[in-house]
């Protein structure tokens, strides 16, 4: 790993200002950005911790809403996010103990890994991605493979999540990777069901249009049973192919809205 | 450089590292507390995983700075100062939980930090907390089952492949 400067900013403010010089980072965890820079993928001259931000921690419920911090770990939220059971169990499921004592939230969704589990969550959930400019929609908020609506510089400061009515994600795991092979998040909101989909589309996280349709007319494994996805555009590689992955997200999807709570 | 100050096993200690510098590096090169071991360096295995601040984390996939001001433990803070082992380190000797010993530092921070939040796991709690803490030697097993006699639970019904 090339060297970098390294500043720990205590505000969102002076965190902003850090990453407005030439080649400036943020770092979240780490869990991603310091294995991509030992393999020099990645070489910023300069990383802006956010772990002293203490207005980018906390997880708080009010009402119908839950309001996680930018810079709140994987275990925080499967520890504090009791509001919203189904969120809860899908953080404690990324990864392993220790990566979840490191990763944040923030990092999850700025990365925008094809396969990773908070960005199904934050689409199923119509989240609200809240960053030090402005407040950005799930639903316009990814924009590919690891590309995302945000701004150089700009950082997650927190997420809004509306708890839906009933919920659950349901991911294959890759098991040597651990992070998704395919996995779908099914939401029941009172003006309808969303299913986002991870691991399984060349484009990152989408929602199956088709499938969500049907729920909303019929919250039941059986209402989706005569659907499929074209498996064009699906990733295909060693672990499985576009027609492997396009079959499990029905399974996947069915097995989500039968174990919804 | 920056500076950097930690307690590490109870023990003030402090260095000159770069922003490059990770925690496993500071504590085997620069604090010669080799136990902590690297063993892929990719953040896969757990060889390398301490606890800061009372968490289990892979030392590898750390920044030194980013541990400024923490409290860390190491392995070679598990045992007693007389050398006498604490009842996870016993409990892998007394039920064969290493061969190579490569992968047992991990795998005994990664037992305590488990049993620090939940002191009677089941065996499944013990095999998805160890999901991060890779062996090439033992099969898991028996690693399984000395955190489980650690725990003061009955093992001689578990398996012993
Ligand atoms: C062994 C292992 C297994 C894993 N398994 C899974 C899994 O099963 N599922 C899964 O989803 N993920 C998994 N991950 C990834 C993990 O969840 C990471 O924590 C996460 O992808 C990135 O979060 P981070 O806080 O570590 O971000 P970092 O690595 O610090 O940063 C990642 C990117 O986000 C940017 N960034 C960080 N914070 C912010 C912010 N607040 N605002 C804007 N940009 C920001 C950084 O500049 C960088 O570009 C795994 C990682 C490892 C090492
Ligand atoms: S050396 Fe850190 S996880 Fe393998
Ligand atoms: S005992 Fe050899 S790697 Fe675990």
């Amino acid at each position: 790993m090339y060297n970098f400067e390294y500043e720990k900013p205590s505000s969102v403010v002076d965190a902003v200002a850090a990453l407005a010089s030439d080649e400036a980072q943020a770092l979240g965890g780490g869990q991603t950005l310091i294995p991509t820079m030992k393999q020099r993928l990645a070489s910023p001259a300069k990383l802006v911790s956010l772990s002293g931000v203490a207005e980018m921690q906390g997880v708080s419920a009010d009402g119908g809403l839950l309001t996680v911090g930018g810079a709140v770990t994987h275990a925080e939220v499967a520890a504090q996010a009791s509001a919203y059971p189904a969120l809860a169990r899908m953080a404690g499921r990324i990864g392993d103990p220790a990566v979840r004592n490191r990763g944040t939230i923030g990092g999850s969704l700025a990365n925008n890994d094809p396969s990773a589990d908070y960005p199904a969550a934050a689409l199923a959930s119509a989240a609200t991605v809240v960053t030090n400019a402005r407040e950005i929609a799930a639903d316009d908020f990814f924009q590919g493979m690891f590309d995302t609506a945000l701004d150089e510089g700009e950082i997650i400061t927190s997420v809004k999540f509306a708890v839906p009515q009933a919920a659950s994600y349901q991911k294959f795991v890759q098991p040597a990777s651990r992070f998704a092979l395919v996995g779908v998040f099914v939401a029941k909101h009172a003006d309808g069901v969303r299913v986002a989909v991870t691991g399984a589309s060349e484009e990152g996280v989408f929602r199956w249009g088709e499938a969500e349709a049907a729920l909303s007319a019929d919250f039941a494994a059986d209402a989706i049973a005569g659907l499929s996805l074209d498996p064009s555009g699906m990733i295909g590689d060693l672990h499985g192919t576009k027609e492997y992955r396009a079959h499990l997200v029905g399974v996947m999807t069915k097995r989500a809205v039968a174990a919804a709570t | 450089m920056t500076k950097v100050s930690m307690t590490v096993n109870g023990t003030a200690a402090s260095g000159e590292v770069e922003g490059r510098t990770l925690l496993s590096s500071f504590l085997r090169e620069q604090l010669g507390l080799t136990g902590t071991h690297v063993g892929c360096d990719t953040s896969q295995c757990g060889a390398c995983v301490v606890h800061v601040d009372g968490k289990a984390v892979k030392s590898c996939t750390m920044l030194a700075a980013e541990a400024d001001g923490a409290e860390v433990a190491t392995i070679e803070g598990q045992a007693a100062a007389d050398g006498s082992l604490n009842a996870i380190q016993a409990a892998f000797q007394e039920h064969h939980g290493l061969q190579c010993g490569f992968c047992t530092p991990g795998m005994v921070m990664s037992a305590a930090a488990l049993l620090k939040d939940n002191p009677k796991p089941s065996e499944q709690d013990v095999r998805e907390y160890l999901e991060g803490n890779l062996c090439r030697c033992t099969g898991y097993h028996n690693i399984v089952k000395s955190i489980m006699a650690a725990s003061g639970q009955d093992v001689s019904a578990l398996a012993v492949e």
